[in-house]
């Protein structure tokens, strides 16, 4: 037998018990406190080891990132802010920060769009597994397998010759085209469908996460406005809409964050060339293909900062809807 | 109508009450529907398909054409990826990094998620928005440094599956927080009040009603921890590349294309092989998101 499977047998079963006993024994350690000490202390000891896993794997490597940010491509002596200059007056890094912002609004709308519109929707059909699989099945593809589905979908052959991609083809049927679709960059055109792209992924995401909101709205709430005379639309609008608006911020925010770091389709399909980069592929760019960790760490604490007035908007919700339960 | 009568035949049993007013009614939301589920599937259908036919065929022709000469589909690109002989052995490793790496988080997040939602301490808010900041920490600058904690200068771990299951727990972490956080807080308050006039401890009221209540969120975290997991080559080929009888599936496709050179008729075949588990997941967890599983007190 592997010896590797009793290992993950052991991790399974082991981690979940650990935890339970830490609580536990935490528990009884507390019994002899005072109870108002008791409720300071617990929060922590509850939080301890999501934190500590945090602060080895991400804020110490993001430490050491900002401390990067203010040195020299090799990171023997500090600069200052020369890194940060460089992000807000080069041409290619103020293009990278256009297109996120197009990203950011695009890509939430069409996902949170489309993704409560499918889970609304499918909620009234008995068919609802599978149509919530068929949409869900390309967030189960990976990224390099999602970035060759696409190229079939944009591949360009030049006008006479029979176009194999199926955009192409089909626009063909209309005596379009062929178009380089990929290459297209008024009105940022590529950089648009590389976010459908993203888009017909994430969709998937939202869609579960806003369904599983919408089955803990309870149903005699519903009956009962149907009951009352109210339309399907009256329904949604005053009472799953509402009910589902703390999900549908969890749900925007983390989009807005996969917006902000979108990297693979980005790099996989075009390279950022045609005017299409990205703040994360222009980071990757800096640290692997120029060997500026400066620079390139100069990017990662802007993108840092962009998620802060984020954050803050939550958390206004998020003590909004405390005051109201 | 065949492929509608398909899927009618294998709808659940969550169809309790959903019958329409009358069949004509409700068309208009079964075309919606299918519509909607047709233009997501012509990407993956048109790879389907091509993953099915041999190189020349595809670089002269369009998938669709093989619509109406199905002699020319083959198995060949699969046969050609599982006579690779490490793709079994992958397999096997990729469940034993997916598995631990996505029970880890879940359960180390649910913790900590209660304590945001439930407990008040100084500075509750500012902890909440610098852990789910970090999400937008990009991966790749967190690379180097956790290598050289894993050395044989430090940890002396390097290239066992404990190093994915670390880093990947650590990565899915503000997320899985931040779901649970939200959906814990939408729970309602009273429960707990009278839990806890009623002398039940916090284990008591985070073990008996806040996990079995939250479980349609823990399903959907449970999903997207296994797919991102499971889809990772990143983390796998830098923390694991020293060690390859440990390599996941990813890096093995990833591999035959890269090797063969341009090989993607064979990605193809690839890809549907490894979508097949998070495929079996999602059905599997599907159920938990059934209505009435919190009896219909939750908020949101």
């Amino acid at each position: 037998m592997d010896p590797r499977l009793f290992t993950a047998i052991a991790v399974v079963v082991g981690v979940p018990l650990v935890l339970l006993g830490y609580i536990v024994l935490t528990e009884q350690v507390l019994r002899p406190v005072p109870d108002r000490r008791r409720g300071t202390v617990r929060p922590w000891l509850w939080l301890t080891p999501a934190l500590v896993f945090l602060a080895v794997f991400l804020v110490y490597p993001t430490i050491g990132t900002i401390i990067k940010s203010f040195q020299n491509t090799s990171g023997t002596e500090f600069v200052g802010l020369d890194n940060y200059i460089y992000f807000f007056t080069s041409p290619s890094t103020l293009g990278a920060l256009k297109n996120n912002v197009l990203w950011v609004i695009l890509l939430t709308l069409l996902t949170v769009g489309f993704g409560m519109l499918i889970a609304v929707l499918v909620d009234r059909v008995r068919y609802e597994s599978v149509a919530k699989a068929v949409i869900f099945l390309p967030l189960a593809i990976s990224m390099v397998a999602a970035s060759v589905i696409w190229r079939f979908m944009f591949l360009y052959a030049p006008p006479g010759q029979p176009q194999v991609g199926t955009l192409n083809a089909f626009a063909g049927l209309f005596n379009f085209g062929p178009f380089a679709w990929l290459q297209l960059q008024d009105f940022s055109i590529n950089t648009v469908l590389l976010i459908v792209v993203m888009a017909w992924m994430w969709t998937g995401f939202c869609m579960v996460i806003i369904s599983a909101a919408l089955k803990g709205i309870s149903v005699e709430l519903m009956e009962a406005a149907r009951v009352d005379g109210a339309t399907e639309w009256q329904v949604f609008r005053r009472i799953v809409f509402p009910l589902l608006l703390p999900t549908l911020a969890v749900v925007a925010t983390t989009i807005v964050i996969t917006a902000l770091k979108a990297f693979d389709i980005v790099y996989v399909m075009t390279g950022g060339n045609f005017d299409t980069q990205v703040m994360a592929q222009s980071m990757i760019t800096q640290m692997f293909t120029n060997g500026n960790f400066g620079r390139a760490s100069a990017v990662a604490v802007v993108l840092l900062l962009t998620i802060i007035p984020v954050m803050l908007l939550n958390i206004r919700r998020f003590q909004a809807q405390e005051a109201i339960r | 109508m065949t492929a509608s009568s398909e899927v009618v035949a294998t709808g659940t049993k969550v169809a309790v009450r959903k019958e329409g007013k009358s069949r004509f009614g409700r068309l208009p939301l079964h075309l919606a529907i299918i519509g909607l589920m047709v233009i997501w599937l012509i990407p993956t259908i048109g790879l389907l398909i091509n993953s099915l036919r041999p190189a020349s065929e595809v670089n002269s022709s369009g998938w669709w054409t093989a619509i109406f000469a199905p002699s020319q589909l083959s198995l060949d690109n699969y046969a050609h990826v599982l006579a690779q002989s490490d793709i079994g052995a992958q397999f096997v490793n990729s469940i034993f990094i997916t598995v631990p790496a996505t029970i880890i988080p879940v359960f180390v997040a649910a913790f900590a998620a209660y304590a945001f939602a439930w407990m008040n301490f100084p500075g509750r808010n500012l902890l909440f928005i610098i852990v789910v900041g970090l999400l937008v920490v990009p991966l790749q600058t967190t690379l180097i440094p956790i290598l050289q904690l894993y050395g044989p200068k430090n940890l002396n771990i390097a290239g066992s599956f404990l190093t994915v299951w670390l880093a990947h727990t650590a990565y899915g972490l503000p997320f899985a927080i931040f779901l649970l956080r939200n959906f814990m807080g939408g729970l309602p308050k009273e429960v707990f009040e009278s839990a806890a006039i009623d002398g039940a401890s916090p284990v008591t009221s985070f073990l008996r009603l806040a996990l079995p209540m939250s479980i349609p969120a823990i399903a959907a975290l449970v999903i997207f921890q296994f797919l991102f997991v499971w889809n990772d080559l990143l983390v796998a080929l830098i923390f694991l590349g020293s060690s390859p009888q440990n390599l996941p599936m990813t890096v093995g496709i990833s591999n035959l294309v890269t090797s063969i050179g341009g090989g993607w008729e064979f990605l193809g075949a690839a890809a549907f092989i490894s979508m097949l588990v998070p495929l079996a997941i999602f059905f599997g967890l599907q159920r938990y998101f059934v209505r009435g599983i919190t009896g219909g007190s939750v908020k949101g």
